[in-house]
């Protein structure tokens, strides 16, 4: 009741500014927001007919100059996660599952035994900053071929053991997804090291995604499964992913 | 008041893009301090030092006796900025609630906001170059020779304000809008694309071009504030030369001139 009540008392603080009438467009209902919000589609359109399958920029071990900075969760606390963190990831799988032919359970040596791919990357947060490491993991492309997906098949959907939040009806495990086109690209990897060593628990040990191409917040830290789906309508609110169901863009190459 | 005849000075296009421009950029500014608010330093290079520093710029809200304290750091020189910078109406933000757009903190409503009239500015740009080049408005901002050459004498008029009517711009003014348009916003484009991991892919040269995404990033911020400064010398012309009359130019294309001058 405070916090509503701070609440209230900050909103009529702010009515004094100027800006305020254009706080109905944080309505994600709002006829304002929906209007705003049809520049993501253009932007998706244009951004994939520029950039085809070109890869993002890489950079050389000089450009490291300092850890990956970790930034959403940062250690989960989940029983079934601490307990597994606690034996080294040994009894980790990852489950492929959804339209595939094949669905898959792959421990961290399964993953490691494939051909792997290095890259020194660039890690742009929605929130303005970058950071370069480098990343070793498996391409994401490789793993969904063992899977064999289907041809309805157009999104791939990660599920993680980070709850990066608690609402009444329980806790939300963040969620996120990208299209085939994304997941096929060769820098979209399941980052298992970072910098040379395995991936830290901060920066979302023991698998996480790279999408090198779009913001921070697509690559899924402390991936347990990948579903293959034709559409996201089932996924959370609709929108595609934990942030986008918060009012991002679910495409985030800008 | 002018008493000269009345000239047909910008066309139609040149009128409605002006106030597209007017409208985008007010938006663009206040949902990119909205943006800004998100990280609130400003760093040179490839990306954000945060086990080193590259800041040129950090703004800060600390805990002083209690109270919170806005607290800007430029160039390493500390400010206490409280109110209007770092902390205001007792909030840790940068900048405050009237700046931004929405005016409670959001990034992705901001973000929605600003990438849509990032779109409506470069549509704007395009049917603007097209229409100025066939319609001779091009080379009405380009200085001419004669133009550079009177460059002394109007910095000297204008700084006794005295202003001259005429269906020309004058030197300065040519220089001024074409600096504008032909400078500041390709470069808010450029260093804004720069930004996009996604269009980085596209052109990796571009962030290149500016020493890094981090640099871009302080570029299209420093080009802000650059914007911020023509607007302020633009409204004050404005006010200078006789608004009524300025207003009706920019509104309906026709300008009152000086008797005995481009009549």
């Amino acid at each position: 009741m405070l916090d509503r009540r701070k609440l209230l008392l900050g909103s009529a603080a702010l009515a004094l500014s100027g800006c305020k009438v254009f706080d109905s467009a944080t309505d994600r209902d709002s006829a304002l927001r929906n209007l705003f919000a049809s520049h993501e589609g253009l932007t998706r359109a244009a951004q994939r007919a520029v950039i085809g399958d070109r890869l993002a920029p890489e950079f050389s071990e000089a450009d490291i100059r300092q850890g990956q900075r970790p930034n959403g969760s940062v250690n989960p606390d989940g029983a079934e996660y601490r307990r597994m963190a606690g034996t080294g990831f040994r009894d980790y799988r990852l489950t492929v599952t959804g339209l595939v032919d094949r669905p898959q359970s792959l421990s961290l040596a399964n993953l490691t035994a494939l051909p792997s791919r290095t890259q020194i990357t660039r890690h742009d947060c929605v929130e303005g900053w970058s950071c370069i490491a480098k990343w070793q993991g498996v391409p994401l492309g490789t793993v969904l071929k063992l899977a064999q997906p289907r041809l309805a098949a157009r999104y791939a959907v990660f599920q993680c053991f980070d709850a990066i939040e608690r609402s009444l009806s329980g806790e939300v495990f963040y969620y996120e997804s990208i299209d085939l086109i994304d997941a096929f690209h060769p820098q979209t990897i399941l980052a298992y090291g970072m910098n040379g060593a395995p991936l830290p628990v901060a920066n979302g040990a023991p698998l996480r995604l790279r999408v090198e191409r779009q913001l921070g917040y697509k690559m899924a830290k402390y991936v347990h499964t990948i579903e293959l789906v034709d559409n996201l309508a089932a996924l959370g609110s609709g929108n595609g992913s934990y942030w986008a169901d918060r009012g991002y863009e679910w495409y985030a190459g800008i | 008041m002018p008493q000269g005849p009345l000239v047909y000075r910008q066309r139609l296009p040149t009128r409605i893009t002006h106030w597209l421009w007017a409208v985008s950029l007010f938006f663009l500014m206040l949902t990119g301090l909205q943006i800004f608010n998100a990280h609130p330093s400003l760093h040179i290079g490839k990306e954000a030092g945060f086990d080193y520093d590259n800041a040129i710029l950090t703004i800060d809200a600390v805990e002083k006796d209690g109270a919170l304290r806005g607290v800007t750091r430029v160039f390493g020189a500390e400010f206490d900025t409280t109110g209007f910078l770092g902390a205001s109406n007792g909030e840790a933000r940068a900048f405050l609630a009237a700046l931004t757009i929405p005016s409670k903190p959001s990034l992705a409503t901001g973000r929605v906001i600003h990438f849509f009239f990032a779109w409506v500015l470069v549509g704007t740009m395009a049917v603007w170059l097209a229409a100025s080049a066939l319609n001779g408005h091009l080379r009405q901002l380009l200085p001419t020779r004669a133009d550079l050459r009177a460059l002394p004498r109007d910095i000297a008029d204008h700084a006794r304000l005295r202003f001259h009517l005429s269906a020309e711009y004058t030197v300065l003014q040519k220089l001024a809008y074409a600096s504008v348009l032909f400078v500041a916003l390709p470069l808010m484009i450029l260093t804004g694309l720069s930004m996009s991991p996604g269009f980085n892919a596209a052109a990796p040269w571009l962030p290149d071009l500016f020493q890094g995404r981090q640099t871009a990033r302080t570029i299209h911020f420093l080009t802000m504030v650059a914007l911020v400064g023509f607007f302020a010398v633009h409204m004050a012309m404005i006010l200078l030369a006789g608004p009524l009359n300025e207003m009706r130019s920019i509104l309906t294309g026709w300008y009152r001139t000086e008797e005995g001058k481009d009549a």
